[in-house]
């Protein structure tokens, strides 16, 4: 009996904690780029290097509030920050949008157009923030660090195996809760919500019902550039800050989106949860979690590891063509990328 | 004056050919106009010409004797023109309540009391206002439609073939409700396939033939009319 318990602790320890968290903060990418698939109809490849700005900013200011002697006690001095990030994003989302994105909205230029205009504001973004803050990894983490370590809850506990839970998983498994709380409260419940939700069903009823497509727009930027800057920094507290990640992590936020049906909020909740458990599973090695069920002094000759954490990336693209192949709409039917 | 009068419109569709020729439509405030004619006779184009849908070459569109030729449709909302689309004309994945709700979406006051005529006109939207619009039958859309372009309280109300592809039941129920619009004094304007049971309904009607006023008369009269009889009513 204790073996099994052992061996759910070392799973949660191992897969569940970690892949929750990141699965938090996959979902809070998925939606931006959801919604705005919604909204604008596009695939916007210039989400990753948004969160990439968005964290750049809060890192910026962590790092003049903590020289400034200002913090937050046990808690990271990033979330204080974080306003002033979602707002960098916000405005840089606006000007881009204003300055590039509107342009061919007024020429109804095709789906294909607008992603293609995406990638080059991708490369952009990524430019930008590598002349600011430099192409390096960047620590901006500060305050307590464990919430609980395996030692303590060891001796907690009498077990052999240990759970331990970073505060930053907590922090962003609270911070992506109220986040999508409050957005989903703004979708169903609010006039300027509805509206969105009108628009993104149907465009022209929308126009005739007196819903301004460019208020529309403005708000579904507004919506997931804070989205974006909050995704980012609880991946940057979460791990640490590199500019390149924000390429690579696009993959499974796009997995994460077609897996749960595009433009469908829920379904990329749903589709991050999925991608990030199957990532973190894939690329664990059972080997001591099969011993501690199997009988005494078994256990299997090898690490019974499905792949190497080096190809982590190749479990979001399957899982894209599998969803491509088989159900293009996704899990909740969404629209079907053009 | 009649309240509508959109008189000898000539366009059609971008720089297109024209598909209406020097088209008049008449509504007065409180009466049934209805637009008949065989396939592709420019019913609906004439329609959409009324709501500015389509750039018009010629003839002037006047709603309670401003000119509105020029404005966008958008626009015309507010002015008191309701349009219903023959298609896509609700939000499939709102509720009804919430189709309503952006009906009313330009007015800034209390909706609460349209919503409660709307639900009073229609029961079955009121029982059904949490499912989502894309899950209703035919004609209980065809009904989230109306009642959708009802919540601007407008004073035309323009309906594109509001029961095509429903029941013959469900035809006379929606006509009966249309009846109960306007005898609250909203002017209607409605093209219609189903020409002989339009026509028992209407005021007026208007009989297009390739873009062009063919008949004008009493819905009555048409139906009298022996020559509309054999060419449009099938005897």
């Amino acid at each position: 009996m204790e073996d099994i318990v052992n061996a759910l602790a070392l799973f949660a320890n191992y897969v569940a904690v970690p892949a929750t968290a990141y699965g938090a903060q996959l979902a809070l990418g998925a939606l931006g780029v959801t919604l705005i698939f919604g909204i604008l109809r596009f695939a916007n490849f210039a989400h990753g290097e948004m969160m990439s700005f968005g964290t750049m900013a809060t890192i910026l200011v962590t790092w003049g509030l903590q020289d400034a002697g200002i913090g937050l006690g046990p808690f990271p001095t990033a979330l204080l920050a974080l306003p002033v990030g979602i707002l960098a994003a916000i405005t840089m989302a606006l000007v881009v949008d204003r300055t590039v994105f509107r342009f061919y909205r007024r020429q109804r230029s095709n789906p294909i157009v607008f992603a293609i205009v995406s990638v080059g504001v991708m490369f952009l973004l990524a430019g930008l923030v590598r002349i600011i803050i430099g192409p390096d990894d960047q620590s901006f983490a500060d305050g307590a660090r464990f919430v609980i370590n395996a030692r303590e809850f060891k001796e907690l506990t009498g077990l052999e195996e240990g759970i331990a839970i970073k505060q930053t998983q907590i922090i962003t498994v609270v911070v992506a809760g109220a986040v999508v709380a409050a957005l989903f409260w703004f979708l169903q419940k609010t006039r300027s919500g509805k509206a969105m939700r009108a628009y993104s069903d149907d465009e022209d009823l929308a126009l005739l019902s007196g819903i301004s497509p460019e208020r529309v727009v403005a708000i579904c930027w507004i919506i997931a550039a804070a989205l974006a800057a909050i995704a980012g920094t609880l991946y940057g507290l979460d791990k640490t800050y590199k500019p390149f990640i924000f390429l690579q992590i696009l993959l499974p936020i796009f997995a994460a989106t077609i897996l749960g049906g595009i433009g469908q909020p829920v379904g990329a909740i749903l589709g991050a949860f999925i991608v990030a458990f199957s990532e973190v599973m894939v690329t664990y090695a059972f080997r001591k979690f099969l011993a501690y069920l199997g009988p005494q002094d078994w256990a299997p000759d090898g690490l019974v590891q499905l792949l190497s954490t080096d190809y982590k990336f190749a479990v979001s693209f399957i899982i894209l063509v599998v969803v491509l192949l088989i159900r293009p709409t996704g899990i909740i039917r969404g629209k079907v990328i053009v | 004056m009649s309240f509508l009068s959109a008189t000898g419109m000539t366009g059609g569709y971008g720089a297109g050919a024209d598909i209406i020729h020097d088209c008049t439509i008449t509504v007065e405030a409180g009466e049934i106009a209805v637009v008949v004619g065989p396939n592709g006779a420019g019913k609906s184009t004439a329609m959409k010409a009324v709501f500015g849908m389509l750039g018009l070459r010629e003839g002037k569109v006047l709603l309670d004797g401003e000119d509105i030729t020029q404005m966008a449709p958008q626009d015309r909302v507010p002015k008191g023109m309701g349009f219903v689309p023959q298609n896509r004309n609700v939000f499939v994945s709102l509720t009804v309540e919430e189709n309503l709700e952006m009906g009313a979406f330009i007015r800034k006051d209390d909706i609460r009391e349209t919503k409660d005529q709307v639900f009073s006109l229609f029961p079955i939207l009121a029982e059904k206002r949490n499912q989502p619009a894309g899950e209703l039958s035919g004609g209980q859309r065809q009904q989230v439609a109306v009642g959708r372009a009802l919540m601007t309280r407008p004073r035309l109300l323009m309906l594109d073939e509001p029961t095509a592809g429903v029941s013959p039941i469900v035809m006379d129920e929606l006509f009966d409700k249309i009846l109960e619009v306007a005898k609250t004094g909203v002017a209607i304007l409605m093209v219609e396939q189903n020409a002989r049971q339009a026509l028992e309904i209407a005021d007026h009607g208007f009989v297009l033939v390739q873009g062009r006023n063919r008949f004008t008369d009493t819905g009555e009269a048409l139906l009298a009319n022996e020559e509309v009889r054999r060419s449009f009513l099938g005897g």
